[in-house]
């Protein structure tokens, strides 16, 4: 091993030294190799590698910012629904209560309604009743009359008498007022 | 006798790598302090503290540099 | 000499720490001309193959819903994306490509580096300070580009008194230029060093008695080791852009 490393020293002449850092003779083939690595990891980086990963990153951003806006959007848009969703709530209660107040107002005239219908038919059949009442009234005196100027006309004949018909109609009408 | 010397010379410089290493803990030691006073600073300044490590190696691998030639180069 | 060393060590224990770092041919011959493929050239191409399947097939189906491969691309990506636009300002977007490009090197190459049997190409100066080399370029280029003779003024420290300036602005100058140094070593010399590391505790399990504790002391150090692959990747990457952000904002 010892040997061999010292043949190879040797061989590559006598300016070399313990370090092979140090041996000038071959600064020139690496400095060559090391020029055309860099300038090909250059290109291939600078002309491929470097911008396709920047569209990736950018598309990427691109993607995301997106995605948060359309979420954004559906929040927005499920708040307006839920803004709708109470404006119909509050509508419909209000519409109910006109609808029971409407009701509620109707019953009342009707019930008004069919109220003084009532008091005007009961009034009427009241006055009826009392026209007829003071019409039998005044028929059956004037029928007590007539029965009345009979009996007594009837009484004053069997008595013997002869009855003047004016005389006894006022007795009698003098009578029944008294 | 002149390589034995050159031995003692690189022995010598070695200490610099000592020395290097001091300097790079002294420089690590401070960034740790400062970083646990004010965590939120800290994450700024971890460029700030490897040029500083890299500054303070930089003279302990010359040490070791020197210590180098004087091995095989002399 | 370290022919010298390795023979005063002879029978025993036998310490090669660094040759996992020689280059060698791959096809046969002693002889590393400018386009001989080595063992560099090998791994360079696997990392290529690496990143290229991670960045381009992993992400061949362009999901919205990433798998989990084209995760670590878009993670790759976004990580440095981050690290450009926040250290280095809005405007430096444009120089992204380069440091991903310099990001995506560094990080396969240490970490192709920790396989066993592999060749690490990030701990030889070579490669390191040719990276280092090119940012401190760029970043000078740039600077002078952008903002002409103002971009001096990232030496001419207005914050100081007017005495100090001068001196403040030779500090600041050689500072400026031991930048690409420091920067190219502190790679090369950290992932060295936990290779060296790690082989020279491999040379200790040869001994019986001390190897259990050797093999625990390889796995530990293997585990610092992944971590400093990454950090070291992040610490050349994160370096890049203050260089950058001085260059594009020179002002103090």
């Amino acid at each position: 091993m010892a040997t061999e490393t010292h043949a190879a020293d040797a061989a590559q002449g006598a300016s070399a030294p313990g370090m092979p850092q140090l041996d000038f003779s071959n600064w020139g083939n690496q400095i060559f190799w090391l020029m055309i690595t860099l300038i090909v990891i250059y290109f291939v980086l600078s002309r491929i590698a470097l911008p396709r990963i920047a569209a990736v990153l950018a598309e990427r951003q691109g993607t995301i910012s997106n995605d948060i806006a359309t979420a954004e959007e559906l929040k927005a848009k499920a708040v307006d629904a839920e803004a709708a969703y109470n404006q119909a709530l509050a509508d419909a209660r209000i519409e109910a209560q006109r609808i029971i107040a409407e009701a509620k107002a109707e019953i009342k005239a009707d019930l008004a309604q069919a109220t003084a219908d009532a008091d005007a038919q009961i009034a009427v059949k009241a006055a009826e009743g009392e026209k007829k009442i003071a019409e039998i009234r005044a028929g059956a005196l004037e029928a007590v009359q007539a029965v009345a100027a009979d009996t007594a006309a009837e009484i004053v004949a069997a008595m013997g008498g002869k009855a003047d018909e004016k005389a006894i109609g006022s007795a009698v009408a003098d009578r029944m007022k008294g | 006798m002149e390589g034995q010397l050159a031995h003692i010379g690189a022995g010598l410089a070695a200490i610099g790598s000592g020395a290097a290493a001091i300097g790079v803990g002294n420089v690590a030691g401070n960034y740790l302090a400062g970083a646990l006073r004010n965590p939120s600073a800290a994450a700024s300044q971890t460029a700030t503290l490897f040029i500083g490590i890299a500054f303070a190696e930089a003279l302990g691998i010359f040490s070791f540099l020197v210590a180098l030639l004087l091995m095989f180069a002399v | 000499m370290a022919t010298e060393a390795h023979g005063a060590e002879g029978g025993g224990l036998v310490f090669h720490p660094m040759d996992q770092f020689i280059v060698k041919p791959l096809f046969g011959g002693d002889a590393i001309g400018l386009f001989t493929i080595t063992n560099v050239t090998l791994w360079m191409g696997i990392a290529i193959v690496a990143i290229v399947a991670l960045m381009v097939l992993g992400t061949a189906r362009r999901a919205t819903i990433p798998n989990r491969t084209q995760s670590v691309a878009e993670l790759a990506y976004v990580f440095v994306y981050k690290m450009v636009e926040d250290v280095a300002g809005k405007d430096a977007v444009g120089f992204f490509p380069y440091v991903m490009t310099l990001f995506m090197f560094i990080v396969f190459a240490n970490f192709l580096g920790l396989l066993p049997m592999s060749f690490t190409t990030t701990s030889h100066f070579a490669v390191t300070v040719v990276l280092a080399m090119l940012v401190f370029l760029t970043v000078t280029i740039v600077g002078f580009a952008k903002n002409g003779a103002k971009f001096l003024g990232l030496f001419w420290v207005k914050s100081a008194p007017l005495p100090l300036r001068p001196v403040l602005a030779i500090i600041e100058l050689i500072s400026y230029f031991v930048r690409p140094v420091s920067h190219s070593i502190r790679l090369a010399g950290n992932v060295m060093a936990g290779h060296a590391v790690i082989k020279v505790f491999a040379g200790f399990a040869a001994i019986a008695t001390i190897s259990p504790v050797s093999v625990l002391a390889i796995t530990a150090m293997y585990g610092l080791e992944v971590l400093v692959a990454f950090i070291q990747a992040y610490v050349f990457t994160i370096l890049t852009c203050v260089y950058l952000k001085d260059a594009l904002h020179p002002s103090h």
